[in-house]
């Protein structure tokens, strides 16, 4: 188990205050200025080395992202923008860094944005979370008080801005390009790459877009060393995480773990284990709706990772696991999962404006049973249809949620529809 | 039905108040020269809370106000579920049921929101003091089931609970918001099971 004194998010409970005073004593703004004077490209290396992985589910190498940025400008100015567009079913994360340890967040945009040669950091918070964007935004205001971050940033010579834009609800901006048209004022709906944001994101200049998770634990790494981070989880999944742990669990809660961690373990030791015993267990989404569901078989031995996860053909994604024990209706939890999907397209591709409706409703009708065998894999044709042909990947996310239910669950989705068959001749 | 709530007429004009109109110059000051259609969101936000809703004149002040064409900013108010194009009661109650929520029994939660209101999704009660909607994830997964009622959360949720939350607003009261259950926040219900040095209480 991860020990205490390795955990990035101290405060991610809120037992501390979140302001700058005790930020300080948990370790924030601490030699800030001398990251920033070993240089921006020691900076990129160091987060390379470390590992790091973006949070925000894709799982792109971080340090990586940061070095497509023009080292030299052409005279537009570069952005780092923040996804705290936090929306993906089960996950929770973002939240708790947002409203407990602000100031995380904050140094990391510095040091991310400096790395960069950003000259502002605009953080996109979804709309809901409204006491958590005050949070933020008070943390700001201390942190130009302080002069960490405005003119001459942490007396390093260098400006940067932090900014707080809020969103209004539509999952869609959680997508970079959507989250990017948003912050210019449109109808979130995502655009096609290329170009990249690194060439032209926000108002046509150079942008990265991170999660908040995968800013707010660079301070950290830099100060602490990227062979620290890198000496937790397996090569290729290195780091601390932090999981949601949510649904048919005794104590579901959020937790800091090292990566790779078994997935029983997790459960079991932070969450208060499975309502009624491991043995109670059907099924685990294990990385927020998107990714597809794994039974009870397969999460006895699944290890907590990008690779692992990938190899059982699911996903780490955020790192929400979503437990659901054997009371659960499989067939109607991945069904909400496609209305969500349903609601959240933006309408701009046709397959995915016009699929997500015909496979929720045709899981509406798999829910009851009230379907032919032969449709089961009429829905599975149509997921392939629309996977891989939108502009961005909603209608993935919309696909692999079924094909999951549908490659580890086909006897029950027959039983009901064989049982609905019966009670209509009986 | 004759006791039916009366939703209030689209006011013919609208400006910011002047509190919201330097409101509104501090907001665009954050997006770079040129770039004030970047304000378009806080700025309908800000015509909504002075409002309550956003009749057309709101959107058309708006329009105004960032020298954008009204159909764009239309467009923008539209898209985004936060925004209201109708008027809605004094308080709204947004009912999670995505499946974080529903796998904690968000039924019951929006069972116990009917039951005491009297309506349903998209209703408004006859007194005009709570609009009842069902929401996706607002991202409370690990304190499910969960509800908003206007800019709060309320958490770890039972029908009691709930029913207590709602007479309280009923009455005029702000109950806290955040986890009903004693729990601080995201943490295990018992006490943390990492960070013994820093969850001490007090």
């Amino acid at each position: 188990m991860l020990l205490d004194q390795d955990r990035i998010f101290t405060n991610l409970y809120g037992y501390q205050h979140w302001g700058l005073a005790a930020a300080r004593k948990r370790g924030d703004w601490d030699g800030t200025k001398a990251i920033m004077d070993k240089g921006q490209d020691w900076i990129v290396e160091e987060v390379k080395k470390s590992g790091l992985r973006g949070r925000g589910g894709a799982g792109f190498p971080t340090g990586l992202k940061w070095s497509f940025m023009p080292k030299q400008s052409d005279g537009r100015p570069s952005y780092l923008v923040v996804n705290a567009d936090e929306g993906e079913p089960g996950t929770c994360k973002d939240r708790d860094m947002l409203r407990h340890d602000p100031h995380k967040l904050v140094e990391g945009c510095l040091l991310a944005g400096y790395a960069m040669r950003a000259v502002a950091a605009y953080i996109y918070i979804r709309g809901e979370f409204h006491n958590e964007a005050d949070i933020l935004e008070a943390a700001i205001a201390e942190a130009y008080e302080a002069g960490l971050i405005g003119k001459n940033a942490c007396g390093s010579g260098y400006d940067f801005d932090v900014f707080v834009h809020r969103g209004a609800g539509a999952y869609i901006c959680g997508e970079e390009m959507a989250l990017i048209e948003s912050l210019e004022g449109k109808k979130g709906q995502p655009r096609l790459k290329p170009p990249f944001p690194a060439n032209q994101g926000v108002w046509g200049c150079p942008t990265t877009v991170n999660n908040v998770e995968s800013i707010a634990v660079a301070p950290t790494i830099l100060r602490r060393g990227a062979s620290w981070f890198a000496g937790f989880g397996r090569p290729n999944n290195t780091g601390t995480k932090v999981f949601c742990i949510s649904g048919h669990v005794n104590k579901p809660c959020n937790v800091e773990e090292a990566m790779s961690i078994p997935m029983r373990e997790l459960i079991d030791k932070h969450a208060g284990g499975v309502r009624g015993g491991w043995d109670n267990l059907l099924a685990v989404i294990p990385g927020g709706a998107s990714v597809p569901v794994i039974p009870k078989s397969i999460c006895d031995s699944v290890l907590m990772d990008f690779d692992a996860l990938r190899e059982v053909k699911s996903g780490l994604g955020t790192a929400a696991v979503m437990v659901m024990d054997k009371s659960t209706d499989i067939v109607k939890a991945i069904a909400r999962l496609s209305k969500f999907y349903m609601h959240e397209s933006c309408g701009q591709c046709t397959p995915c404006r016009e699929g997500t409706g015909w496979m929720w409703r045709v899981m509406e009708r798999l829910v009851k049973g009230r379907a032919e065998v032969s449709e089961i894999d009429m829905l599975l044709d149509v997921t392939y249809q629309v996977e891989g042909h939108t502009i961005c990947a909603l209608g993935d996310a919309a696909a692999w949620p079924i094909q999951g239910l549908i490659r580890h669950f086909r006897p029950e989705l027959e039983r009901r529809i064989l049982d609905y068959r019966r009670a209509k001749a009986a | 039905m004759t006791d039916a709530w009366q939703p209030p007429a689209a006011p013919a004009q609208f400006a910011f108040s002047a509190e919201n109109e330097a409101r509104a110059r501090t907001i665009i000051a954050r997006y770079p020269q040129g770039r004030q259609h970047s304000a378009v969101m806080p700025l309908l936000d800000l015509a909504q809370r002075q409002q309550g809703w956003l009749p057309p004149a709101a959107i058309e002040h708006v329009a105004r106000f960032l020298e954008m064409p009204r159909i764009r900013v239309q467009e923008v108010a539209s898209f985004y579920t936060m925004y209201r194009l109708r008027p809605v009661g004094r308080h709204l109650v947004q009912v999670c049921t995505t499946t974080p929520c529903w796998l904690r029994d968000s039924d019951a939660v929006v069972a116990a929101c009917k039951n005491k209101l009297g309506v349903e999704f998209g209703g408004t009660t006859a007194d005009g003091k709570f609009t009842l909607l069902e929401v996706e994830c607002l991202g409370a997964c690990v304190n499910a089931p969960m509800l908003q009622i206007d800019d709060d959360y309320y958490e770890d949720l039972t029908p009691e609970a709930t029913e207590r939350i709602l007479d309280a607003f009923a009455r005029g009261e702000k109950p806290a918001p955040g986890p009903q259950g004693g729990r601080r926040s995201s943490e295990p219900t018992g006490g943390p099971t990492t960070l013994a040095q820093f969850t001490k209480d007090g």
